[in-house]
């Protein structure tokens, strides 16, 4: 089971983690964004979790920080699933949130940040090219903050008479 | 007397037009599935003379719009819309298409009538065929009695004395 992975995780960087959480067979871990690369590339390479299932982000507003950048690990070798997640704050009108990217580690992990940051507005250091991906360049905002209007549109083409 | 002759003349016209339709599916979501329903055998639009799916914009005259439009996707609606052949007649299957259905979001037109003129609008989550059959023969007696969006638009223009060709239609930015 993914416990054991869980606790040689937490031995070999005491230091990393902010809080583990296990039940059930599932097992996740909060890590601090300084060394996410770090800890990711050791699950890659000593870990055995040669597979990334998904990278996605949650807002957690008026909660301090408040954005978490899930992500959800498999070894294909042992069937073993693990799920690291990292915090990040916003700076008011500061620059957008920013933690470090995990493409080099695992390549699939290039649309799914680029995902993360067209909806969430979260920027991945590193990433090789950052662009939206889902929607179009003219787009203002990020939809998927909780702070979004609901009934905010952005049009591209609206045509005007068209009754008879 | 002649123009007892135009009206004929019309009349016999819209007639030919309106039992020889020639489909352009604009199919994005799963209503695609009731209209391929509709096209096969066991429903058979062809009993009504539109059973031919060009898919060139420039052989069509009739827009099914079958499915979801999102913002991103209006520009390439519109295209389509000014480089089908004139006559035009557009039908919105599905409440998708008709109003923008469940989704009321970022990322939904909220009606495909925003971008292009719809003629008739087909509700339903998706339609039945036999909702699809009773919306194409209500289009079908709008033509006949010519009181679909580009015929009366063609009416108003011979009025104020403008004829055919038309100007052409704008150029849109290309969307990467």
């Amino acid at each position: 089971m993914a416990k054991a992975d869980l606790d040689k995780l937490v031995a070999t960087f005491p230091e990393a983690i902010v809080a583990t959480h296990s039940h059930c067979g599932d097992e996740t871990a909060v890590v601090l964004p300084s060394h996410l690369s770090e800890i990711m590339r050791w699950l890659k390479e000593s870990g055995g979790f040669d597979l990334l299932v998904d990278l996605t982000a949650v807002d957690y507003l008026g909660r301090d920080p408040r954005f978490e950048v899930v992500y959800h690990l498999r070894s294909m070798q042992t069937g073993n699933r693990l799920r690291i997640k990292v915090q990040i704050g916003e700076i008011e009108g500061g620059p957008p949130p920013e933690v470090d990217s995990v493409v080099s580690i695992w390549p699939a992990a290039n649309w799914m940040e680029r995902e993360v940051w067209d909806l969430y507005g979260i920027r991945f250091a590193g990433h090789p090219d950052l662009r939206r991906v889902l929607l179009y360049e003219e787009f203002v905002g990020h939809p998927l903050r909780k702070d979004y209007p609901k009934e905010r549109r952005q049009p591209l083409v609206r045509r005007e008479n068209l009754l008879p | 007397m002649a123009e007892t002759y135009t009206s004929r003349l019309e009349e016999a016209i819209s007639w030919a037009r309106k039992y020889s339709l020639f489909t352009y599916p604009f199919a994005t979501a799963c209503c695609a599935m009731e209209f391929m329903a509709t096209m096969a055998p066991k429903y058979d639009i062809a009993r009504f003379g539109a059973e031919f799916p060009r898919f060139s914009p420039r052989q069509a005259d009739l827009l099914f719009i079958v499915g979801t439009i999102v913002e991103k996707q209006a520009p390439v609606l519109l295209r389509i819309w000014e480089q089908m052949a004139e006559p035009k007649y557009v039908i919105a299957f599905g409440v998708c298409a008709s109003t923008g259905g469940f989704y009321q979001n970022y990322s939904t037109v909220p009606g495909a009538d925003q971008i292009v003129p719809v003629d008739v609008y087909i509700p339903g989550c998706p339609p039945r065929p036999e909702q699809v059959l009773d919306g194409l023969m209500l289009l079908q007696k709008k033509i006949q009695e010519g009181t679909t969006w580009v015929q009366q638009r063609d009416r108003r223009e011979r009025e104020k004395g403008i004829e055919p060709p038309r100007p052409r239609p704008r150029r849109l930015p290309v969307i990467s």
